[in-house]
């Protein structure tokens, strides 16, 4: 079965319109599509670069496990036809409203609560076009499951927020989408709640997403239904009948805890990582390997925990005056910066979205 | 030749028993698993430390003497082949496990270490390293990092890229890089996408971090014929169109399941024209599911014959057969060509029939036994290198093999790295602008051109050289480049 589908009979255009709009350039661009995460990272001062036109799945083949759409096409349009064949998006991508694009999930990087236990945005990245700096049109990876020629710069461009080059088109892998799915609940502590999180990660558990709130491990399984059934038997728990909502909850960010005015931040950490002694609350999701703070305290203190801890930590909202992302080390930032050098030697790409 | 103030320089550095410099001493390190392409090195410094290796690479930089890494040297592109008046750096004195943490799953390692070893390792917390090539009793997890090597599991589990966590990188400008952390993602630029693939062309690896995962409670290997190839190539969409993401999914022509079984007994359908072997693992409930699955998938797509292995010793025997299949296609012939093209999985039987085709014009035998669930061919020709010209035409025939991949959207390597085998066939795959995007990201890390040059990445004059001995059906690759 194979799909050769265009939802936008028009787009073919936009290929050489988004490198002529780059060529032409005299000053920085501020790419956009859906909009949905323009909260996210440092502001960019520059003409907006549309490109949302740039949609239409270009095709999908399920017995490939093959999808490649084009960057401006909303996550939704995509989900939903892969839901019509029983496949998804092993990444399980947070949508911040219906605008959500692929090619803003994947500048952004961002997964959903499937990440550890399937892999991220860039894991599922078999291959993109993309338009560099310089307007030109390059192409990396491609649409087979395993391509090692040339350096994998398709998954460079996934969380490089627009500023190596635009994503035009990408290709990913996609799954079978589970036969069954239960979400558990367990009372109990946050030090328990990362400790489990973590054994039974080492456990041949059909796992596939889990979070810690308020004093409640959530655990959601996956797969057979028979191999979720027994799962069930061997941890207990009890059953939470609306484990879709409260997942697409934590996902999204529509669950209450992200509602209040307080700042949010996301710690990325290594999963075993203790209970930090911060002040606010915390939502624990990626089996202890995320942890979302909502806290007043300081960007500093906040970030040197992080750090202590052996991981990062990135503000989601709140006053940036102390910069969104983790400081990078003096010899990394070095080669970062050769990087953006290399694909967009003007500087034009989103200058400074990624850094102050 | 290596200049004599290099070695001058490597003396100083290092202790006598970690630097050869004797013709006897520097034969084994003539080639890499690709054994066609052979050159003595001129030095080869077997460094101890970390620091040895630092100073190695600073008077690499400061001479302008080019260095080629070297893990296990099982690779099959020619990476780790030594190029002239170059120091090959060879990692593997580096071989210890540094740190398993099984409550994180992670095991934290030098890159001498065996692929195996840390499965081996992990073993004792019921968890183990996922990606196993098929040289794993042998390869560097540093080798597995460089060429993101796949293995047999690779369709569920990922390749290197997927079960990395951290690196810990030396550039030859002396800096370190630690490139992520115990956490699962980094601020910045995904460096460790950029150096996972890099075939010693960006930077050395020092330290790896890579995923463990829990042991599975069971797994169950299925063996199916098949009494004609592209019925078996169909029946490997099936499977996955069904819902179904194997553990294994591999697959072996006729010639290849003749030499397997005269090598290993394995048990295999001699009257077969194709086999799948299918493992599919998970909980006790499903996997009997899937089984079951799998059995009725394979009989509707017309196999002659499906075995469920009885127990752990048949599995064993399935699995034994698959891989040993390339010493056992050795046994055929002098000498083999393993190719490593991947194409959609659909294309399968067209591929497969027109490979058969151009192994009889060539009148060279090819074997085929592959990673069929990730598409990704292993064509092994067969030649003798002693007869005048065999090699030329097996190498003629392994880039017609490779372009067909290219035709049918596929790419011309899966796993096993460019190196130099593979560095005419980077300009059928791809355009000038993107070749140049990736001499670009050499030059961030390596602006002199010291690490491994002349691989992974052709220049566009050879490619310009190449399209002129190449014209396919009348398009001249490269028409704005220069001829001559
Ligand atoms: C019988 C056989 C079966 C095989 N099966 C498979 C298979 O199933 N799947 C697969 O993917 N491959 C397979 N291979 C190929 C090979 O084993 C892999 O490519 C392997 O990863 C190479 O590891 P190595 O340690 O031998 O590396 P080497 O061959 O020594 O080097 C390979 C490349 O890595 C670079 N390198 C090595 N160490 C470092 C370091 N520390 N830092 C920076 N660069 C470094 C070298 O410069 C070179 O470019 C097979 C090979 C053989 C001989």
């Amino acid at each position: 079965m194979s799909f050769l589908l265009s939802s936008c009979p028009l787009c073919e255009m936009n290929l050489p319109e988004i490198s002529e709009r780059i060529r032409a350039a005299t000053g920085p661009l501020a790419i956009r599509a859906g909009g949905s995460k323009d909260w996210y990272g440092e502001n960019v001062a520059g003409e907006v670069l549309d490109v949302s036109a740039n949609r239409g799945i270009v095709s999908y083949e399920p017995g490939e496990l093959v999808l490649t759409a084009k960057c401006g096409t909303p996550l939704a349009e995509i989900e939903t036809l892969l839901d019509q064949h029983g496949q998804m998006l092993g990444f399980e991508p947070p949508r911040f409203g219906a605008a959500s694009t692929l090619g803003g999930t994947l500048a952004c990087g961002m997964s959903g609560p499937r990440r550890p236990y399937a892999g991220s945005a860039r894991d599922f990245v078999l291959g993109m076009e993309i338009v560099d700096g310089e307007g030109r049109h390059l192409k990396f990876g491609g649409q087979v499951m395993k391509n090692v020629a040339g350096y994998d710069v398709s998954r460079l461009m996934v969380g490089a927020l627009g500023t190596l080059g635009v994503l035009l088109t990408a290709s990913l892998k996609v799954l079978p989408r589970p036969q069954a799915e239960l979400t558990l609940q367990f009372e109990c502590d946050e030090m328990d709640a990362i400790r489990l999180m973590n054994e039974w990660a080492g456990k041949p558990l059909p796992l596939s997403a889990s979070a810690w709130l308020s004093g409640l491990l959530s655990m959601r399984l996956s797969g057979a239904q028979s191999s979720v059934s027994a799962a069930h038997r061997k941890l207990g728990g009890e059953v939470n009948p609306h484990g879709g909502e409260f997942w697409a909850g934590v996902r999204d960010h529509g669950a209450a805890f992200f509602r209040d005015g307080a700042p949010l931040w996301r710690l990325s950490l290594p999963s075993t990582a203790p209970p930090l002694d911060l002040p606010g609350r915390q939502l624990i999701a990626w089996g202890g390997a995320e942890r979302w703070l909502k806290s007043e305290a300081a960007a500093a203190d906040i970030r040197t925990r992080a750090a202590a801890h052996g991981g990062h930590a990135t503000l989601y909202e709140g006053d940036r005056t102390n910069g969104v992302f983790h400081p990078l080390p003096e010899a990394l930032l070095k080669y970062q910066l050769r990087l953006k050098q290399q694909f967009d030697p003007r500087g034009i790409l989103n200058p400074g979205r990624m850094r102050p | 030749m290596i200049a004599n103030e290099t070695v001058r320089r490597l003396q100083a550095i290092l202790p006598p028993h970690c630097l050869l410099l004797v013709r006897e001493d520097l034969k084994p390190f003539e080639t890499d698993g690709l054994t066609a392409y052979r050159n003595t090195p001129d030095a080869v410094a077997l460094p101890e430390t970390e620091e040895q290796v630092k100073q190695v690479l600073s008077a690499c930089r400061e001479t302008g003497t080019p260095v080629v890494f070297r893990g296990a040297g099982t690779g099959l592109s020619g990476g780790a082949l030594p190029v002239d008046g170059a120091v090959l750096l060879a990692m593997t004195k580096f071989g210890r496990i540094l740190e398993i943490d099984p409550l994180a799953r992670t095991a934290r390692v030098q890159p001498g270490v065996r692929n195996l070893a840390i499965s081996e390792a992990a073993a004792q917390y019921g968890l183990y390293y996922a990606p196993d090539p098929s040289s794993q009793i042998a390869c560097s997890i540093g080798g597995n990092v460089a060429e993101n090597s796949g293995g047999v599991h690779c369709l569920k589990y990922g390749l290197t890229v997927h079960n990395v966590i951290a690196l810990r990188v030396l550039t030859i400008e002396g800096e370190e890089l630690v490139i992520g952390s115990g956490a699962l993602d980094a601020p910045g630029y995904d460096l460790a996408a950029l150096l996972t693939g890099s075939e010693g062309m960006l930077a050395v690896i020092l330290e790896i971090t890579v995923k463990l995962l829990p042991s599975p409670e069971r797994t169950q290997v299925i063996l199916a014929a098949f009494d004609d190839v592209g019925k078996g190539g169909a029946a490997v969409g099936a499977i996955i169109a069904g819902g179904i993401l194997p553990a294994g999914l591999e697959m072996m022509d006729r010639l290849a399941i003749e030499a397997a079984e005269a090598f290993v007994h394995a048990g295999y359908p001699l009257d077969a024209e194709a086999i799948l072997l299918v493992e599919v693992d998970g909980t006790q409930e499903e996997v009997s599911e899937d089984v079951m699955r799998v059995r009725d998938i394979l009989l509707g797509s017309g196999a002659t014959e499906v075995r469920t292995a009885k127990d752990e010793a048949e599995q064993k025997r399935f699995w034994a057969g698959r891989k040993a299949a390339f010493p056992a296609v050795g046994r055929l012939s002098p000498d083999y060509y393993c190719m490593d093209g991947t194409i959609p999985r659909k294309a399968l039987p067209a591929v497969l029939k027109r490979i058969a085709e151009l192994s009889a014009e060539y009148a060279l035998p090819v074997a085929n036994v592959f990673h069929a669930g990730d598409g990704n061919l292993h064509p092994l020709i067969l030649y003798d290198a002693n007869q005048p010209g065999a090699t030329e035409k097996a190498e003629r025939l392994g880039a017609d093999i490779l372009e067909l991949c290219v035709e049918h959207g596929g790419t011309i390597t899966g796993e096993h790295g460019v190196g130099l085998e593979k560095i005419d066939q980077m300009c059928a795959q791809f355009t000038p602008a993107e070749l140049e995007a990736f001499h670009g990201v050499k030059a961030c890390f390596d602006p002199d051109g010291l690490l491994n040059p002349g691989k992974a990445v052709p220049t566009l004059i050879r490619c310009a050289e190449y399209g002129a001995m190449h014209v396919k059906s009348g398009a001249m690759p490269f028409p704005e480049l220069p001829r001559f």
